[in-house]
C-alpha cells in the first residue's frame, strides 16, 4: 500500500475541491466562524472569568464552592432532583410509549397529543399551576382540604412539576425505540413458549434498555438545567441554575456565577455525549430484515386496560393544570376572591402587549433563520467531505448540551464590549435563539438526509448544478418535513425560552416569560396566568398554522411516527 | 476514430477511517474512442463503479490523469464536466414531474422555455415517454423511470454518457428489452458510452469493447468475441463464461502446444504465454456448452449429481475428478434425458475449446 500518496496539498485534494465550489466554501467558513463566535467564544469568556476572579489565574472560586456547605448543598439538591425526576419521568414516558406502540391502546390520537403537549408550554406554566392548586392559597390544599401549607415549595413541588414538564422527552425517545423493535421478535418469543410477562422481560425490555438509559440521561440534563420551574417553586431548595443566576445578577458576583454555570456545563456535556453514543448504537434493534408493522399479541387485555388507565390519569392530571391556568385568568384573587373578572386581561394588556409583540417579532424573525441554518449544516455534514467537517458537526451539536444559564452568562460576558457590543440589542436575542435551537434542526435534517439516496443529489450535480443550486432545488424540497419540524421547534423554544435570555433581555427587548416570572414574583398570579394562557394560545396557533399550511401531521413535526 | 476519453495511471485509495487503506482502483489506464460503447465489467468491489465515479467527478483520484477530448479534467468539478450519468437507482427527482426531470439540465444551461419544450418533446418521443410528461416519477413503472433517466441524459446532447448498472433494478425480460433500447439510442445519436455492469450478458450484447476488472486492475480488454473465446486468465474464463475448471498435469511441452493428462487421457491444447514444464500441475478450463453427455463410452466418466430441464436448454451438474462441472446442452431436438442422482455418465469434451492456465 503506497502511503506516500498525500490527500491534501495535492491539487486534486479535498481542500482544493472545496475552493472550486465557492458557495460551499464560503458557507463552510461562515458557519464555522459563526459557531466559534456564538458558541465557543461565550463559553470561553465564562470559563475565563471563573478562573481569573481577581484578574489573575486562580481556582479560588471553585475551591470556595466546594468548601462551603451552602454551595455543596446546592449541588446535592440539583443531583437529587435530577435523579428523582429522570427516574419518574422515564417511567411515565415509557408507560406512555409502551401503551401507544406495543399496547395498542385506544384513543391514540388523544394520547399522542398528550405525550407532547407539555413541550409546547411556557417553561413554568406547571409551576404556576401547582401553586394555584397546592400552594398557600391553593384550590385543593387550602380550600378543599383546608390545609395551610407552603410545603409545595421545594423538592416535592419541583419533582411533580418537572416530571410533568419532562416526561414528553422520555416519551418521544422511547416511542422511536419501541417502534423499532420488530413485533415478530415478541411473537417469536411467545411462539417458543414464553408467556407475555416473560416475553416483555426477556425480549422487549432488554432491547429497549439503551433507549431507556438514553432518555433517563436526557431528562436528567433537562432537570439539571431547568431554570423556570425552580425559580418559581423551588423556595428554599436551591439548585445550581438558580444559584448561578442569583450570584451573577443578584449579588453581582460575576466570577462565582460564571463558575457555577461552568459546573453545570460539565455534567450536561458529558451526559449529552454518552446519550449520543448510546443512541448511535441503538440501531441493532431494527436489523431484523423486513420489519413488519403488525401489532404483536404481546399485551393481555388486563395490561392494556391498565396502560389505558395510567395514560388517562396522567393526561387528566396534565389537563387539570391547563384548566387551572385558564381558571386563574378569570378570577379576581385566586384563593381569596373567586369573582369572575376580566381585569387581569386588561392589566396584562397594559403591561404585556409590547413585550408580547416584541417576543413574537423576534421569535418569528429567528424561526426561518434557525430552520434553514439547521438544514444547511445537516446537508454539509452528511453530504460533503472537507477538512474541518468533524469540528462543524461537533460544534453544531454541542450547543444542544450547553445549559441556558451558561450560555446566558457567556453571552453577557462575551458581547458587552467592542468589537462585539451586542448587549441590550435584539440581535443578541436572535443569536441566542438561533444557536441554541439549531441542533434540533440539524438532527432532524441529518435523519431525513440519510433516507434520501445520494444518487439524487449526485445526478443533479452531474446534470450541471452547483452545490447551492442542488440544495435549493433538490435537497430542501425533499427534506421539507424536517425543515418545518425544525422551524416549529425553533419557534416554540424561542417563545418559551427563559434560562439563557433572562440574562440578555433589556427594557427595549423584554421577553414574555421574563414578564410572567416578574408577575409571579410579585404574586400577581392572575396576570401570570393570563400571560401564560396567551403564550400557549400563540404557540398553538403557530403549530396549527404550520400544520395547515404545509399539510404535515403532528407526528411528522414532532417526530413521533405513528 | 479519434481518442475521446483517456485514463492514465489512475489510482484511488479509500481509507476506512481506522487508518487502514484500500486500493479501490490500482493504476489503470484505458482509452475510449469517439462513438465507442465500452463496458467496465467485473464482480462487485472490483473498482468499476469507483472508476466511473472518478470520471464523473464524484470521486477524486489520488494519482493519474483523466483526459477528455485532449484536455486534462482532473480539477474540473463534477457539475462542469458535462457527462450525464444514468444511475442504477435512476435518481429521478421525486418532487418534479417527468417534464421537469428531463428539463432540469437544460434549465441549468439557461435555455429559453421554447427551446426546452421542443427538446424535451423530441427526446420523450425518442424514448417512448410521450403522454407521461405531467406525471411524477412515483407514478411510473420501473421501465418507464429508467427511460426518463436516459432521456434526462440524452436531452443535453452530450458527447459521452455514463451508465452505472442502469438495468439491475429491472426484471429479466425488461432488462433485455431496455438494453436493446439503450444500444439503439446510443448508435442513433453516435454518443460515446461508458457502461458499468456486473452482468456478463449485458456486456457481451451491448459493447464494442469490454474491460474486465478485478481487484482494482484491468484483467483483460477486448471485443466481446475476443474475451469470450480467448480469456487470458482463469479469472476471466470463470467470470465471463462460467468455465469449468479441472486439474491436469503437463505431459509434454511443444513450441505451440501442451499435452495435458486428464482422467488418464491425453489432451493437446494450445500453449498460452509463459514457461511450462513437464509434470507441472495446471488448470484446464472448458465452457459448459463445450461438454456433452453421451450414452456410449468416450473415455471420460463422471457421476451425475443434478439434472435440470430449463426449457430451451438442459443443465447438468456432474461430479468429475473430485470437482463438480456444469454441462449445458441444447434441447433443440427435444431429447432431454433425466438422469438419476449418482448415475455414471459418459462425458464428451469438445477438445478445441480447452484452455490451460497456470495454477
Amino acid at each position: 500500500m503506497s502511503s506516500d500518496v498525500v490527500l491534501t496539498g495535492k491539487k486534486e485534494g479535498k481542500f482544493y475541491q472545496l475552493t472550486r465550489d465557492p458557495v460551499l466554501f464560503i458557507s463552510v467558513l461562515l458557519i464555522l466562524g459563526l459557531l466559534l463566535l456564538f458558541i465557543v467564544y461565550p463559553l470561553y469568556a465564562a470559563a475565563k472569568l471563573s478562573l481569573t476572579p481577581g484578574g489573575k489565574f486562580s481556582v479560588s472560586e471553585y475551591s470556595y464552592i466546594f468548601t462551603h456547605s451552602g454551595y455543596i448543598k446546592t449541588i446535592r439538591n440539583s443531583v437529587v432532583l435530577g435523579i428523582s425526576v429522570a427516574t419518574l419521568a422515564t417511567i411515565v414516558g415509557f408507560v406512555f410509549a409502551y401503551g401507544m406502540t406495543k399496547g395498542n391502546i385506544g384513543g391514540k390520537r388523544f394520547f399522542q397529543s398528550m405525550g407532547i403537549l407539555p413541550i409546547i408550554s411556557p417553561p413554568f406554566m406547571f409551576a404556576l399551576s401547582v401553586i394555584l392548586l397546592f400552594g398557600r392559597n391553593g384550590l385543593i390544599t387550602a380550600k378543599l382540604l383546608n390545609m395551610d401549607t407552603g410545603g409545595i415549595y421545594g423538592l416535592k413541588g419541583l419533582i411533580i412539576v418537572q416530571v410533568i414538564t419532562m416526561y414528553p422527552i422520555a416519551y418521544m425517545t422511547l416511542v422511536g425505540i419501541l417502534q423499532g423493535i420488530d413485533p415478530d421478535l415478541e411473537t417469536c418469543a411467545m411462539n417458543l413458549g414464553a408467556k407475555r410477562g416473560r416475553t416483555f422481560w426477556t425480549v422487549t425490555f432488554p432491547l429497549a434498555l439503551p433507549g431507556i438509559f438514553a432518555s433517563w440521561l436526557l431528562v436528567f440534563v433537562g432537570s439539571l438545567t431547568d431554570f423556570g420551574n425552580p425559580i418559581i417553586i423551588g423556595g428554599e431548595f436551591d439548585v445550581l441554575s438558580v444559584k448561578a443566576y442569583l450570584e451573577f445578577t443578584g449579588m453581582g458576583n460575576l466570577p462565582r456565577g460564571a463558575a457555577l454555570a461552568i459546573l453545570l456545563l460539565v455534567p450536561t456535556v458529558l451526559v449529552f455525549f454518552i446519550q449520543k453514543y448510546i443512541m448511535k448504537n441503538k440501531t441493532y434493534v431494527t436489523i431484523t430484515g423486513k420489519s413488519s408493522r403488525r401489532g404483536s399479541a404481546s399485551v393481555s387485555k388486563a395490561t392494556r386496560a391498565g396502560l389505558f388507565a395510567f395514560c388517562l390519569s396522567v393526561s387528566i392530571f396534565v389537563l387539570m393544570f391547563y384548566t387551572t391556568i385558564i381558571g386563574g385568568s378569570f378570577v379576581k384573587l385566586w384563593g381569596v376572591n373567586w369573582t369572575p373578572t376580566l381585569k387581569w386581561f386588561a392589566y396584562s394588556f397594559d403591561v404585556g402587549f409590547t413585550t408580547l409583540k416584541n417576543t413574537l417579532y423576534l421569535a418569528i424573525i429567528q424561526t426561518p433563520i434557525t430552520a434553514l441554518l439547521g438544514m444547511v449544516i445537516a446537508f454539509i455534514v452528511v453530504r460533503k467531505s472537507f477538512p474541518g467537517k468533524g469540528a462543524l458537526d461537533f460544534l453544531s451539536m454541542l450547543s444542544y448540551a450547553i445549559p441556558g444559564t451558561a450560555i446566558g452568562i457567556g453571552y453577557i460576558l462575551a458581547f458587552n464590549k467592542a468589537p462585539f457590543e451586542l448587549s441590550g440589542t435584539a440581535f443578541i436575542l436572535i443569536a441566542v435563539y438561533v444557536f441554541r435551537n439549531v441542533p434540533i434542526g440539524v438532527q432532524g435534517g441529518i435523519a431525513a438526509l440519510k433516507q434520501i439516496s445520494t444518487d439524487i443529489e449526485e445526478s443533479s450535480t452531474n446534470l450541471g448544478a452547483t452545490t447551492a443550486y442542488t440544495f435549493r432545488k433538490i435537497t430542501l424540497p425533499l427534506i421539507r418535513p424536517s425543515f418545518f419540524a425544525g422551524a416549529t421547534f425553533a419557534f416554540v423554544r424561542a417563545m418559551t425560552a427563559i434560562s439563557a435570555i433572562i440574562f440578555l433581555v433589556s427594557a427595549r427587548w423584554n421577553h414574555l416569560t421574563v414578564l410572567i416570572l416578574a408577575q409571579t414574583e410579585i404574586m400577581r398570579l392572575g396576570a401570570a396566568s393570563v400571560l401564560s394562557f396567551v403564550l400557549i394560545i400563540v404557540i398553538m396557533t403557530f403549530v396549527f398554522l404550520i400544520m395547515k399550511l404545509t399539510g404535515l401531521k403532528q407526528s411528522q413535526i414532532f417526530g413521533t411516527t405513528n | 476514430m479519434k481518442d475521446y476519453l483517456t485514463l492514465k495511471n489512475i489510482t484511488k485509495i479509500f481509507s476506512d477511517g481506522r487508518g487502514s487503506q484500500v486500493k479501490a482502483v490500482d493504476n489503470i489506464s484505458l482509452t475510449i474512442k469517439e462513438g465507442e460503447f465500452v463496458t467496465l465489467l467485473g464482480p462487485s468491489g472490483c473498482g468499476k463503479t469507483t472508476t466511473l465515479r472518478m470520471i464523473a467527478g464524484f470521486e477524486i483520484q489520488n494519482a493519474g490523469d483523466i483526459i477528455l477530448d485532449g484536455k486534462v479534467i482532473n480539477s474540473v468539478p463534477a457539475f462542469d464536466r458535462n457527462m450525464p450519468m444514468v444511475f442504477q437507482s435512476y435518481a429521478l427527482f421525486p418532487h418534479m414531474t417527468i417534464f421537469d426531470n428531463i428539463a432540469y439540465g437544460l434549465k441549468l444551461r439557461n435555455m429559453s422555455r421554447e427551446v426546452i419544450k421542443n427538446e424535451v418533446a423530441m427526446v420523450a418521443q425518442m424514448v417512448n415517454l410521450v403522454g407521461l410528461e405531467k406525471r411524477y416519477p412515483g407514478e411510473l413503472s420501473g421501465g418507464q423511470q429508467q427511460r426518463v433517466a436516459l432521456a434526462r441524459a440524452i436531452v443535453l446532447k452530450p458527447k459521452i454518457i455514463l451508465f452505472d448498472e442502469p438495468l439491475s433494478n429491472l426484471d429479466a425480460k425488461l432488462r433485455i428489452q431496455t438494453r436493446t433500447e439503450i444500444k439503439r439510442v446510443q448508435q442513433m445519436l453516435g454518443i460515446t458510452a461508458l457502461y458499468v455492469t456486473h452482468d456478463q450478458s449485458e456486456a457481451l450484447s451491448m459493447s464494442d469493447t469490454i474491460v474486465i476488472m478485478n481487484k482494482g486492475q484491468i484483467a483483460q480488454m477486448g471485443s466481446p468475441e475476443e474475451i469470450y473465446n480467448n480469456p487470458n486468465s482463469s479469472f476471466v474464463a470463470d467470470f465471463i463464461g462460467n468455465a469449468n475448471f479441472m486439474d491436469g498435469v503437463v505431459e509434454e511441452v511443444h513450441p505451440d502446444s501442451l499435452t495435458v493428462s486428464l482422467q488418464n487421457n491425453s489432451i493437446v491444447v494450445s500453449k498460452p504465454d509463459g514457461e511450462f514444464s513437464e509434470g507441472e500441475e495446471v488448470s484446464l478450463a472448458i465452457k459448459p456448452e463445450a461438454v456433452s453427455i453421451r450414452t456410449k463410452p468416450t473415455g471420460f466418466t463422471g457421476k451425475l449429481d443434478v439434472s435440470s430441464f430449463l426449457g430451451s436448454i438442459s443443465e447438468y451438474k456432474v461430479e468429475f475428478e473430485n470437482s463438480f462441472i456444469t454441462i449445458i446442452q441444447s434441447n433443440i431436438e427435444g431429447k432431454y434425458k433425466h438422469y438419476t442422482m449418482g448415475e455414471t455418465v459418459h462425458l464428451d469434451f469438445n477438445k478445441a475449446f480447452f484452455r490451460v492456465y497456470k495454477k
